[in-house]
């Protein structure tokens, strides 16, 4: 497996021998940035508060605590369903210039087209660890559309090797999601027969 | 007890079940997953695994929730008709979710729809989703309280078939659900299924699945059978943890069904992500309390 920690700002070389199912860590920074904040920037052409060129963002909707002095402490944090970002995350990616997309499950051929023409990736995150993740959350230096509520507001993090995270599509447009979702389709219909003949319950 | 000392009482209970759901695993889920680990032989897969054990103990350690999204909190309750605070219930568990939320703290996951502000409170209207079965002769309550996230709810389609095309419809149906969209709700999941008439009666009966134990089996030879053969079969695709390829796809079927009319058959499916964050509680009159799914637990 090839290993290996990426450093925001990324640039486009730091990504072009990086292929499906490798796994890398994120050292510097990650935003959150999910439904709402895609949409805002998107459909409703509203200028995101953070810029993300080279930057890294996280599907996700994090547990926060506010402390006495208006910090705040990432209590969990793990990836969100990436697929809710599809229709988005094409314009997206060349808006904003983001590289690297951190999130769960596979994402579909508008993102993979937006990977592959303007260099970026999307990475999984192993799903449901997100005490694992809030603990390589050195700090939270920003709280940006805090309009949105604790879910979608845009959590700006500094991430100390924060992973593992699996590449699921890269710079050529491979989606190893999409690969394992056919493997699993084409075993699917001589199982669901051999099912369905011994449940013939209605007679 | 005076019945408001009571209700403070009982309050206090729920709120801190509910916030203890969230940062622990049930019994049958550690050990199924334990299991299914032992079992796994490919590296990333294993490696998904090991990560999942560590964030447990992490969150065990740290005292937090083990995953993010903590759901829109839904309490079945299975309620005698002679419990003593069966008119205060609902009030209870709702302001059980506020604590458990603040204390926990739980994520704020009520959104009011139309409005489309989140409450911030984890209550808003209908939430706490409440699900309501009466039991004559009976002066306690038995609760399950589910986090479910939106990962996980995802999946959930229901549909009505026609007869013809009989169980192994709902098969195809099964299936189809767990190939397309259960990949993307944290696998292995745990599958619950609903056989019924229409698709509000099959969708109840899908979340109920969920809140049957790991390894249980409906009590009809054939329906038993029918869970067996749909786990063995999804686990043979090898979904794997998160989807990327592994030994196992599922940690169980589990089907509940009803009667049905004798020209539909009402199918519905709800998946339960890895992080399965159910729990079950009985409290009796005197509001003592017995937990059934996880061992070894005070509050």
């Amino acid at each position: 497996m090839n290993m290996k920690i990426l450093t925001t700002p990324i640039k486009d070389e730091d990504l072009a021998d990086l292929n499906v199912g490798d796994v890398v860590y994120l050292t510097g920074h990650i935003v959150t940035c999910r439904d709402v904040a895609h949409r805002r920037l998107i459909e409703l052409k509203r200028e995101l508060p953070v810029d993300l060129q080279g930057g890294a963002i996280f599907h996700a909707g994090p547990i926060v605590r506010k402390l006495d002095g208006g910090k705040f402490e990432m209590v969990a944090i793990g990836p969100t369903t990436s697929m809710r970002m599809e229709k988005f995350e094409r314009d997206f990616i060349k808006e904003t210039g983001v590289k690297l997309i951190v999130g769960k499950g596979g994402m579909g051929p508008e993102t993979e087209a937006g990977c592959k023409e303007y260099k970026a990736v999307h990475a999984i995150f192993p799903g449901g660890c997100a005490v694992l993740a809030a603990t390589q959350v050195e700090e939270i230096e920003g709280a940006e559309w805090q309009d949105l509520g604790m879910p979608e507001t845009l959590w700006v993090n500094r991430v100390r090797e924060f992973g593992p995270l699996i590449i699921s599509i890269d710079t050529k447009g491979n989606n190893l999601i999409e690969q394992n979702k056919a493997q699993f389709n084409a075993k699917k219909s001589a199982i669901v027969d051999r099912i369905s003949s011994q449940v013939r319950f209605i007679k | 007890m005076e019945t408001e000392a009571a209700v403070r009482s009982l309050t206090d209970t729920m709120a801190k079940f509910t916030a203890y759901i969230g940062k622990h695993l049930p019994t049958d889920v550690e050990e199924k997953l334990k299991e299914l680990r032992s079992r796994e032989t490919q590296p990333l897969a294993k490696a998904i695994y090991a990560s999942m054990a560590e964030n447990q103990d992490a969150a065990n350690k740290l005292d937090r929730p083990s995953c993010q999204d903590t759901g829109v909190i839904q309490y079945f309750i299975t309620a005698g008709a002679k419990f003593p605070l069966l008119g205060e219930l609902a009030n209870i568990l709702r302001n059980a979710t506020v604590e458990a939320t603040r204390d926990a703290p739980l994520r704020h996951n009520a959104v009011e729809t139309f409005v489309e502000k989140n409450t911030g409170t984890n209550t808003g209207t209908k939430v706490p989703w409440l699900d309501w079965e009466i039991v004559p002769d009976d002066d306690g309550v038995t609760i399950d309280v589910y986090m479910a996230g939106g990962g996980c709810t995802l999946p959930g389609r229901a549909t009505v078939l026609m007869p013809g095309q009989g169980y192994e419809g709902v098969t195809d149906f099964v299936f189809d659900v767990i190939t397309s969209r259960g990949v993307n709700a944290c696998p292995p999941l745990l599958v619950g299924v609903g056989v019924s008439t229409a698709v509000e009666t099959a969708a109840r009966l899908s979340k109920k699945a969920l809140m049957r134990p790991i390894g249980s089996h409906h009590p009809d030879p054939g329906a038993a059978k029918m869970e067996r053969l749909l786990e063995d079969g999804l686990n043979e695709l090898g979904i794997g943890p998160q989807g990327l390829t592994g030994n196992a796809s599922v940690m169980g079927v589990n089907i509940e069904s009803s009667a049905r009319h004798p020209s539909t058959i009402g199918v519905a499916v709800s998946t339960g992500c890895w992080a399965h964050r159910r729990g079950r509680i009985r409290i009796s009159a005197d509001l003592a309390y017995e937990i059934d799914s996880h061992e070894g637990v005070v509050l």
